[in-house]
């Protein structure tokens, strides 16, 4: 009945189209009249920030423990060094083994995942209730004694390496990984997370162990809790299993600045395939920018609200040229991106380059007409319950929350930002924040038959 | 495209039923709609949703991809509601919509703050009759389609791989073409096509609604009876044969294609939703694919390191027998030949020997959690009740729990060995081609 592993898009052929950009997820929420906080938050003597919200009408919890530990963290001859840490954390510790973790986790039927990321890191427990105090025993085993095996290390080491080849028949993931490289250059937002296959073969057990040690510490790690357990039961967990971890010294790390393009980068990869995909954009804005509302909607307008959006408008329903087009802008703790992206067949390619570019000037140009701005407004604001409604998602925003210093207090002021922005602002950000001229242009297809005139 | 001119009153059939494991309150209006309902408050939003029961099997040879290309078409505008506007509608009231088709149904969704969800209810009754099909219009979604088509298969190799296999495996059952359609026949899509699939399956007596999340019960009934009550019933609905004839042995399919790593898939005819043998496949499904420590990823992804990945995935919520999948991508440097029969071995091994109590137990936490974690999302619990009701009644949900605590170790390696033999497999192989540098 579900499928599992199987990809869902096999089984499910036809999902209409791509969702609203994602970085709405962490701007679409407010609560004017929600009387009941999100979540307590809480420092704890160890340093560690623990949020939490308990929430009693199924009998779940979800845990998620983000750690500032992502690939910013690593240098580029070691890139995948902080994903692979994050990777081997289930795969064996002092006292249980690889098989054994998976074992216990899933004879439970919950799951105990981990994951790598840019800024943060994370290790995600989910389980039904009878089963939180095995669920914690495990998070905090991964947490604080993997093992690192060498024999663990060589085996996940291949398999990345693996995976790492096979992303290569995904023209999407093709365009994405070039295009991050050639608009953050040497920065480590530049390389792939889970690194390159020579990079991957330089890391070595101690450096692992090194970096495990230094930045896996409490006073580096946020945990949220959402579910059904209570703040006294949260506590005496927290004391049985996380007693022995120990707050250390961080050193932040130090990163290149991001430097704007001063003229046109066009990289093409050819392959033999129907459609050309296109990935057209810029440097960004960092999360703490506080033009990152008035972007937000702007971005809505342009190609991030789906089909309320310019691009979709445009590009899918006046023209047929693509199934999926957005923009969005990825605003991390350091740096950010804009971008636009496409699939067309080969022989479009122009004509959809064409139209982001003629899209990007247009919202710089002219103002935005008042329904548009309105109805992006009454998106952003009006959707806040629906980013919130399952414990998944409440314990992923209050992870974004944390570790973008927006205080527990943003769902309040999130509505009055959104709903004080004027057209003006709109084509004041717009001039300020897209830049049609010096982009850089990915596209990965048939190269002679997209007979790219860019 | 018909418009009722009969304004029906409000005749709600009332037929509460509860079960046990799941509380829907279910009710039938005059005109055969039928109306399931899920109260879930923990959160202040709802879902909305139409299912149709008409996919991709209800299509003809030559005609395949109408079903999908018609629900792209239903977000074209009604005479009340012009083009563009639907979704539009619900994102400006902070909600967001989509559909999806598949060989048995295709269903319509909105996930909105519930104090908003008579706006969707209003919408999707609109379009449930009053749909809009301009030629140009239908032109133009249909190059839609196609990008998807060249982006979700045509581009990527293991899906092409899927597509070939299933084409394969059925030679006589509408299971054979895919729900997007084969790219001759989605040229050939007209106008007339698709009002005339519309106006066959497009009326209430061949819909169920479904509703879960934060609503009132009777707020949302009277809310439906006044326009989707308004509805006339449709003519009967063309039951449509479908049917598979025997096979006589193993099938093999190659794709060759720009690729980087070998990949296998392996499909057999196994029976579905409503066959007592049901239970024991799922049971057998997880037992060879439930997580990391089940047998197919423990021993060809972790142990043997001959996969990238390695599982099995049994398909079961369809009408007529279907396939269980089992499948893996060769790791760097490994042979597909001995990947498959590494997948193979492991086959033979269940049908030797039975699995231990332990693996059939953690199989059915497995399954029972995993309707338990579902509770998480209102969207999952109407998708879960939607798809058992299209398939054989969403009371089969609680006997379903039912039937999968009685598999015995026996009844895995039973069903292992009556089924998953080579007389009722496909199989097809990626061979990477090298890449054309230029």
């Amino acid at each position: 009945m579900k499928a599992r592993g199987m990809r869902a898009k096999r089984v499910l052929s036809g999902i209409r189209v791509p969702v609203l950009c994602l970085f709405l997820l962490l701007s679409a929420f407010v609560s004017p009249a929600q009387p009941a906080p999100l979540a307590e938050r809480e420092i704890l003597p160890n340093g560690m920030t623990l949020l939490h919200a308990e929430k009693k009408a199924v009998p779940v919890i979800k845990i998620v423990v983000a750690i500032r530990a992502g690939s910013i963290a690593e240098t580029a001859d070691r890139a995948g060094l902080a994903n692979l840490a994050a990777d081997l954390l289930n795969e064996g510790t002092a006292k249980r083994s690889s098989k054994e973790i998976s074992e216990a986790i899933e004879f439970v039927g919950g799951a105990l995942t981990t994951s790598g990321g840019t800024d943060y890191i994370t290790a995600t427990l989910s389980v039904l209730k009878k089963d939180i105090d095995l669920g914690f025993d495990l998070l905090s085993d991964i947490i604080l004694r993997p093992a690192f095996r060498e024999d663990e290390i060589t085996r996940r080491k291949a398999l990345i390496k693996s995976s790492i080849k096979q992303q290569n028949e995904d023209p999407g993931t093709v365009a994405s990984k070039a295009f991050s490289k050639a608009v953050f250059g040497a920065h480590p937002y530049g390389w792939p997370v889970d690194g390159t296959e020579e990079s991957i073969d330089r890391i070595t057990r101690q450096e692992i162990l090194d970096f495990y040690n230094h930045w896996y510490v409490p006073n580096n790690s946020v945990m949220a809790v959402v579910g059904d357990i209570t703040k006294g039961e949260l506590k005496a967990l927290l004391e049985k299993y996380f007693r022995d971890w120990k707050s250390g010294d961080i050193r932040p790390p130090l990163l290149p600045e991001l430097l704007p393009g001063n003229a046109p980068t066009v990289v093409k990869i050819n392959k033999d395939i129907k459609q050309t995909s296109i990935v057209l954009g810029h440097l960004g804005m960092r999360r703490d920018n506080p033009d990152y509302y008035a972007v937000s909607v702007m971005n809505y307008i342009l190609g991030g609200g789906g089909f309320a959006s310019r691009l979709v408008d445009n590009i899918r329903d006046n023209r047929g040229l693509a199934y999926s087009v957005h923009s969005s802008f990825m605003a991390h703790r350091h740096g950010g991106v804009f971008q636009a992206g496409l699939q067309t067949k080969n022989e479009s390619a122009n004509t959809a380059i064409r139209e982001i570019l003629n899209e990007m000037a247009r919202i710089q140009s002219d103002p935005v007409s008042d329904t548009e701005l309105s109805d992006a407004k009454s998106y952003l604001t009006g959707s806040f319950p629906l980013r919130m409604d399952s414990n998944s998602k409440i314990a992923n925003l209050l992870i974004a929350i944390e570790l973008n210093d927006l205080g527990l207090d943003y769902v309040d002021r999130y509505r009055d930002i959104i709903n004080g922005i004027t057209k003006e602002e709109i084509t004041r950000v717009a001039r300020k924040y897209l830049n049609a001229r010096d982009y850089v242009l990915v596209v990965v297809g048939d190269m002679g038959r997209a007979a790219l005139q860019y | 495209m018909r418009r009722s001119t009969v304004l029906l009153l409000l005749l709600l059939v009332f037929s509460p039923a509860s079960a046990r494991a799941i509380n829907v309150t279910e009710h039938i209006l005059q005109n055969g709609l039928k109306v399931l309902i899920l109260e879930d408050h923990k959160a202040p939003t709802a879902t909305f949703q139409v299912w149709y029961r008409v996919g991709s099997r209800n299509e003809n040879a030559g005609k395949t991809g109408l079903s999908h290309l018609l629900e792209h078409m239903m977000f074209k505008g009604t005479r009340e509601h012009g083009p563009k506007t639907f979704s539009q509608t619900i994102q400006r009231a902070g909600g967001t919509d989509n559909a999806f088709t598949t060989h048995e149904y295709t269903g319509y969704f909105e996930l909105i703050a519930s104090d908003r969800i008579t706006l969707p209810i209003r919408l999707e009754a609109d379009r449930m009759q009053n749909l809009v099909l301009t030629p140009h219009g239908v032109l133009s979604e249909r190059d839609v389609v196609m990008e998807e088509r060249r982006m979700r298969y045509e581009d990527d190799p293991q899906n092409l791989v899927h597509e070939e296999v299933v084409a394969a495996a059925f030679k006589n059952h509408p299971y054979r073409w895919p729900v997007i359609g084969w790219m001759s026949d989605l040229r050939t899509l007209n106008p007339d096509d698709l009002i005339n699939h519309y106006r066959s399956y497009y009326a209430p007596n061949n819909a169920v609604i479904i509703v879960v999340g934060d609503v009132n019960p009777e707020v949302i009934l009277r809310e439906i009876g006044e326009t989707f009550g308004r509805i006339s019933k449709g003519p009967a609905i063309p039951e449509g044969s479908a049917a598979e004839d025997g096979q006589y042995g193993e099938k093999r399919v190659t794709v060759k294609k720009e690729a980087e790593l070998p990949y296998v898939l392996a499909a057999y005819k196994t029976p579905s939703l409503r066959h007592g043998d049901t239970f024991a496949l799922e049971v057998l499904g997880n037992i060879l694919s439930g997580g990391r420590s089940s047998r197919l990823h423990h021993s060809l992804v972790y142990e043997k390191q001959l996969a990238l990945s390695a599982w099995a995935s049994y398909q079961n919520m369809y009408r007529d027998d279907n396939l269980f999948y089992l499948g893996a991508t060769a790791a760097r440097g490994k042979d597909i030949a001995d990947v498959e029969k590494a997948l193979s071995d492991e086959i033979e091994k269940i049908k030797k020997e039975p699995p231990s109590d332990y693996e059939v137990k953690k199989a059915k936490n497995q399954i029972e959690a995993s309707f338990v974690l579902e509770q998480d999302s209102i969207y999952m619990q109407a998708r879960l009740i939607g798809s058992f009701e299209m398939i054989g009644g969403w009371r089969l949900i609680d006997t379903y729990l039912e039937g999968v605590r009685k598999v015995t170790p026996q009844d895995v390696r039973r069903v292992a060995e009556k089924y998953l033999v080579a007389e009722r497999r496909t199989t097809g192989i990626l061979v990477p081609l090298e890449e054309k540098k230029q």
